[in-house]
């Protein structure tokens, strides 16, 4: 019987509340859209966490693979002049 | 062969630093069997742990105490779903799980296979049952694998009300009628041991805690848990005015610990072997559960994709 017809999986997104965006929570089984979304409100909001539920089949989702970690992320290792404290300013400065 | 022991390196040197593992990271064959066994079993006694505490919904003694236990049993419905789902982010199907826990391959915790004869078994099950869980999981929250870390600082945070809730329960009946005090002194002779198992076999049993804990799976070896919560709990006991049924519990004053007396291992084995009061019971309410459901699961699956075919025709149409 195993995965003969399992309900497909779908990742849940999560509003906490008006003002910060959705943040991954965790994923779930159901037949189509408007399941996923009254099943991710009786598994993951059972306490007011959320506002607002997105939904994406976890098929549909296109990730990086970490394997590639070196080569996507690696150039913004030594561009320390994008950051603040790269520069020298006199200390009686304010507001700056 | 060296390339694959470059990589254990590389991954062994991670966990050391405190990284986590997510699931698409190279990972040892045996930390993902490990982690598919453990969670899979996590979320199977979260589910099965429902079983004996539904048993009293219907019969709780009073509206509030319907609510409460109503929303604690959906809570463990919740859990093992966080759980099944960080299992199935390393390979395994639900299915596959569902199937190896009715076919008795996957264990759940053995705490669920006993009885609950009384309305204070629901108090020590959230005292004891969610006090124990809680110290493991609260140790689970700092496991390795990002998946199962973030599951479990979401189930601690839900299991505190649990164990409120059961200990609410046993100070009602300890300051209630004489009959009501025997109850709950009852119903603590029968969980006591069994709580004291939830943590597993004693340190020089556990082959595999040397493991788990180089990986960071166990941050504490199973004795450590097992005397954190004997430790927490006793002075509960105290506080209800209920006697702890081991005549060989005292505080060492020296240890600052309390000593305990031997666990019952010989009963212990034969509970994970299937043999305890209620194994069959359980696994016969989980097979008539997934059965009955399959019908449900069909119908549900068929009415989507129906609706789905009808929506594709219609934009091919117009
Ligand atoms: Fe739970
Ligand atoms: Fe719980």
């Amino acid at each position: 019987m195993t995965n003969k017809k399992e309900w497909p999986v779908w990742e849940v997104f999560i509003r906490s509340k008006n003002g910060l965006e959705h943040r991954h929570v965790g994923s779930l089984h159901a037949t189509d859209a408007e399941m996923a979304i009254e099943n991710a409100r009786d598994v993951y909001t059972r306490r007011m966490e959320g506002v607002s539920i997105w939904v994406v089949q976890s098929k549909d989702i296109v990730a990086s693979n970490p394997e590639k970690m070196g080569e996507l992320f690696e150039p913004a290792a030594d561009k320390v002049y994008r950051h603040p404290t790269f520069y020298n300013l006199p200390v009686e400065l304010k507001h700056i | 062969m060296t390339q694959e022991i470059k990589l254990e390196e590389i991954f062994q040197s991670r966990i050391d630093n405190g990284e986590k593992i997510e699931p698409k990271d190279w990972m040892p064959e045996k930390y993902r069997k490990t982690h598919i066994r453990q969670i899979s079993q996590h979320a199977h006694s979260e589910i099965v742990g429902m079983l004996p505490e539904g048993n009293w919904i219907t019969r709780a003694p009073s509206l509030k105490r319907k609510c409460c236990l109503l929303a604690k049993v959906q809570d463990e419905a919740g859990h093992g779903l966080y759980l099944y789902s960080a299992a199935e982010t390393l390979g395994i199907t639900r299915d596959e799980m569902t199937e190896q826990l009715l076919s008795g391959k996957a264990k759940y915790s053995s705490i669920f296979n006993y009885p609950t004869l009384s309305w204070a078994d629901i108090g020590a099950i959230g005292w004891l049952v969610d006090g124990a869980a809680i110290i493991n999981q609260v140790m689970l929250t700092r496991t390795s694998f990002g998946p199962y870390a973030r599951a479990m600082v979401r189930i601690c945070k839900e299991e505190s009300f649990h164990q409120r809730q059961g200990y609410e329960i046993m100070l009602g009946l300890a300051q209630g009628t004489q009959a009501q005090k025997d109850m709950a002194q009852d119903a603590l002779n029968r969980f006591w041991w069994p709580s004291l198992m939830m943590f597993g076999p004693r340190d020089e049993d556990s082959p595999n805690t040397a493991q788990s804990m180089k990986w960071k799976i166990k941050r504490k070896t199973n004795d450590e848990l097992r005397q954190q919560f004997i430790d927490i709990t006793a002075p509960q006991a105290d506080y209800l005015g209920l006697t702890i049924p081991d005549p060989a519990l005292k505080w060492n004053e020296e240890r600052g610990h309390y000593d305990y007396g031997e666990i019952d291992w010989e009963e212990f084995w034969q509970v994970v072997k299937g043999n305890g009061p209620c194994n069959k019971e359980r696994i016969d309410a989980r097979q008539k559960a997934w059965d009955d459901g399959e019908w449900v699961r069909d119908a549900a699956m068929a009415y989507a994709n129906k609706k789905a075919a009808n929506r594709n025709e219609s934009k091919t149409g117009s």
